[in-house]
């Protein structure tokens, strides 16, 4: 499986969102991308981030850890984080663990 | 599925992650680092961080942190009686809630209380703390069940063994640089040593006074053309500086007479390899060879010499290299019965005796050593300093070893074709 990198998409349909796409497989490397692109947009001022899951097939357990720390730093920063595009074995995972609970699902 | 059944392959896939982590060998505070991602994306745990113990400080010190903010502290005490409640537990979860008996959660109450840490695990490995975890709550905002705890357990169990077989790299480091500088102590220590013995040596005869010092700095510029190893040419340089230690127990008379020596003291001075073999010996030289240097370093190639009367390849490499320092310095230094002979005739001396008393190609490089500092190619001035300026650089000297060199060497090599009985340049 080819890994994708996350890509920050350059439309911002609102003023403050950002939309960031994840990659196909998320783990270390392209987790700690997501991370740094997301802690990017938060310090630039972003209040709501939108992390694009429709090209991600598998979450290994460090993705999940970064993904955690992510909707913790945009809560510690008052922004709203929301998962979008997920397919059913992604959003059994992240309900599995919890992560639906701190995130808007769109 | 059952979500139950999920959760158990998720969890697993993390623990075997974990075991690839902790085998692999990077760096100690990124697998640290990934660890503690693991156990929190196993279980979906929103802060928590790794520590390791210090038992000369009592302290728990943080290795990974995750989301418990800028004012949690780095580095936590223990008192003797956690340190032995810990022990007693074992590598078991403690909810943080229920254990405000003991002093540390009574300590740390407020900032565990405010990063909502619900798990401690102190990991102890071999009877002994290494370290602990520290988990927040679960994003599900449930309890930790049972096997969740269990999960926590096995992957602790991984992490401590990380921690101590860290420990024990430092130790094994520290202890190596230990002995690294005992070794450094010991082996100035043996070159004080023989140097003082050189002293001592050169002491018996006023003639030859710097006579070893100079015959170890010969040899060693013959290792050096030879190019052997920095250790090699270390062991070379001690042979030259010891070869004469046997004549310690020569009478200073005998070394020092203006006249020829009679049969009986001769038997007495010739008797100084031996002797200097026989004090050599039982000392453990990091160079092993040392002793064969004093034993053999008046043998000649031809078998006329003494004190065994060795042909060519039954004299060990060492002792050729010093037997030519030796003759070397002799030669280019006043004895009480003969002047030190002139730079050209000493080089014509040492061309003549190749292949008889000295071993052609030491006398090639050693002569090539002295040829490339004439020429300025070398100027480390070795030879200047042991023979002085004027007679370095007398008339005619840089041909004559141009000459010599080319004699026994030529420059144009020649490869002989024994079948074909042809010569091909």
């Amino acid at each position: 499986m080819t890994t994708q990198s996350a890509v920050v998409s350059s439309l911002e349909p609102v003023k403050g969102t950002a939309v960031i796409h994840a990659g196909d497989y998320i783990n270390k490397l392209s987790g700690e991308q997501i991370e740094h692109e997301c802690k990017r947009k938060l310090d630039e001022g972003c209040k709501e981030l939108i992390l694009n899951f429709a090209d991600t097939e598998i979450v290994n357990s460090i993705g999940i850890s970064i993904l955690l720390g992510v909707i913790d730093t945009a809560s510690n920063k008052g922004a709203k984080v929301v998962f979008s595009e997920m397919n059913e074995d992604t959003v059994e995972l992240f309900e599995m663990l919890g992560l639906t609970k701190h995130v808007t699902l769109a | 599925m059952a979500e139950h059944d999920h959760k158990l392959i998720h969890a697993f896939g993390a623990l075997a992650e974990l075991g690839q982590e902790i085998t692999n060998k990077n760096n100690f505070q990124e697998t640290i680092r990934t660890s503690l991602h693991l156990i929190s994306g196993a279980l979906g745990i929103m802060r928590g961080a790794v520590a390791r113990f210090s038992r000369f400080g009592h302290e728990l010190n943080m290795l990974a942190i995750r989301g418990l903010g800028d004012d949690f502290p780095l580095s936590l005490s223990l008192t003797l009686e956690d340190e032995r409640q810990f022990l007693s537990c074992g590598l078991t979860p403690i909810d943080i809630p229920q254990a405000k008996v003991l002093p540390f959660f009574q300590v740390y109450d407020a900032s565990f209380e405010r990063r909502s840490l619900e798990l401690f695990v102190p990991l102890v490995v071999r009877d002994e703390i290494v370290g602990a975890i520290f988990l927040g709550e679960k994003a599900t905002g449930e309890a930790y069940t049972n096997y969740e705890k269990e999960i926590v357990c096995a992957m602790g169990q991984h992490i401590g063994v990380a921690i101590a077989q860290r420990n024990l790299m430092a130790e094994i480091e520290r202890h190596a640089e230990e002995n690294r500088q005992l070794f450094d102590e010991m082996r100035s220590t043996y070159h004080d040593t023989v140097k003082a013995f050189a002293a001592a040596i050169d002491c018996k005869d006023k003639y030859t006074e710097g006579h070893s010092v100079r015959v170890g700095k010969f040899s060693e510029i013959i290792a050096m053309e030879l190019g052997w190893g920095a250790e090699e040419v270390e062991g070379a340089a001690v042979a030259g500086y010891l070869h004469d230690v046997g004549k310690l127990t020569v009478e200073r008379k005998i070394i020092n007479a203006p006249y020829r020596i009679n049969a009986k003291e001769s038997k007495e001075l010739n008797g100084h390899p031996g002797v200097g073999f026989e004090i050599l010996q039982p000392i453990h030289h990091p160079y092993t060879d040392v002793p064969l240097a004093a034993k053999y370093h008046h043998e000649r190639l031809d078998g006329r010499g003494y004190p065994d009367g060795l042909y060519d390849r039954e004299i060990p490499y060492i002792a050729k290299i010093v037997t030519l320092a030796d003759s070397f310095d002799a030669m280019t230094t006043d004895r009480p019965y003969k002047a030190r002979r002139p730079a050209k005739e000493v080089v014509e001396d040492l061309q003549r005796n190749a292949g008889k008393q000295f071993a052609p190609e030491l006398v090639t490089a050693f002569l090539g050593g002295m040829l490339k500092e004439l020429q300025g190619e070398d100027r480390t001035k070795r030879f200047r300093r042991l023979l002085g300026r004027d007679y370095m650089e007398a008339e005619g000297i840089v041909e004559t070893l141009k000459y010599t060199l080319n004699e026994m060497a030529p420059t144009t090599p020649m490869t002989y074709v024994a079948a074909a009985g042809q010569v091909i340049l």
